[in-house]
């Protein structure tokens, strides 16, 4: 490497240099020793992120009662929130004695997804992205993971959220 | 060896285009010259100006090259530009002062005048110098033309105020030092 321009010339001419004879070739050591360099940089970055989820505290959901059973109609929706008042979630009674809660935000852009009855599905009317009632999972369209459960106790005529199964 | 300049002499041409069909003969550019033979004001005048590439110090074509396509050797030669490089993008054409390189639009790729250099760098004259009938280009020694011609080689030119200093000399008169050039001046035409 050749250096042609002096020091007072500004930095994009010296790397692009017009003279022939001060260009900076990258040689096959260099490129080899930038290769071996990031990927051992990529590999410590990775153990770092493992260690740090492994020291990484659980989180802990309160309990939270969200509905009483005779407030919901088999096929009936009831909207919550859960953990927190901006979280929003949505209940559905599928059967006499059946429950299920999901997170209402789409895992693709966040939409507030709905409950269609005849086709007993979630949807979400942004992308078209449909979800099974039964464990939240993805049918058709853009979301990349299935709704968040809420899960969900009986303790008498309340139903209670205990937590949330991503 | 002895080193040998390359002198343009405007009031020696006279407009036989022997240069222009010289340059086209190039095995690298066959058919298209590189060298632009010009009328000056053909209205008023049968003067004609060759212009080969000037090489400048500071290659302005170079210098705007988005694709770092243009090299200067260190023989001071700006050479046409790198095929795997060029991108076609015409800068070079509008930024050059003297107006020399040409976009070829079949290749997608700028050439320009190279002052034939795979013939001066084995030590032969440029084609348009050999055939010049009379030497209005010139490639000899500098001691050569500063025997043999009235006119004083020069190779400084003021673009406004942007000085400009080039490998290739123009023939001026000799109480002239640097030639000054008013873009704007040339290009004012009068209200017909």
């Amino acid at each position: 490497m050749r250096r042609v321009n002096s020091k007072s010339e500004s930095l994009w001419s010296e790397e692009f240099a017009v003279e022939a004879a001060a260009e900076q070739y990258v040689s096959r050591r260099q490129f080899s020793k930038f290769l071996v360099l990031t990927s051992m940089g990529m590999f410590a970055g990775q153990i770092w992120i493992l260690v740090k989820n492994w020291f990484r505290p659980t989180t802990v959901y309160k309990e939270k009662p969200v509905a009483l059973i005779s407030e919901i109609g088999i096929g009936e929706v009831k909207l919550f929130s859960y953990p927190e008042p901006a979280d929003a979630c949505i209940m559905i009674r599928t059967a006499a004695d059946h429950y299920v809660a999901y997170s209402q935000k789409c895992t693709h852009l966040s939409c507030a997804v709905y409950y269609e009855k005849e086709a007993n599905r979630l949807e979400c009317p942004c992308h078209e992205g449909y979800f099974s009632v039964s464990d939240g999972s993805v049918l058709q369209g853009p979301p990349p993971r299935p709704l968040p459960t809420v899960v969900l106790k009986r303790e008498g005529d309340n139903l209670i959220a205990t937590g949330i199964k991503l | 060896m002895t080193e040998y300049g390359f002198f343009i002499d405007p009031s020696r041409c006279i407009g036989c285009q022997s240069c222009v069909n010289a340059c086209a003969e190039c095995e690298t550019h066959r058919g298209y010259p590189m060298i632009h033979v010009d009328f000056i004001d053909r209205r008023n005048t049968i003067d004609t100006v060759p212009m080969v590439c000037m090489h400048c110090d500071k290659p302005t074509c170079a210098e705007v090259c988005p694709a770092d396509a243009i090299k200067k050797n260190e023989d001071g030669v700006v050479q046409s530009s790198l095929k795997p490089r060029c991108i076609g993008c015409s800068n070079c054409v509008l930024a050059c002062p003297f107006g020399v390189p040409k976009m070829m639009s079949e290749l997608e790729q700028m050439m320009k005048c190279d002052m034939c250099y795979d013939r001066t760098s084995s030590g032969k004259r440029p084609m348009c110098a050999t055939v010049c009938p009379s030497q209005a280009l010139a490639y000899v020694p500098m001691e050569q033309i500063l025997r043999e011609r009235r006119e004083k080689p020069a190779n400084l030119f003021f673009f406004g105020n942007e000085p400009v200093r080039t490998k290739v000399f123009m023939m001026v008169p000799p109480d002239v030092d640097a030639m000054s050039i008013d873009v704007l001046d040339y290009m004012w035409e009068p209200c017909r």
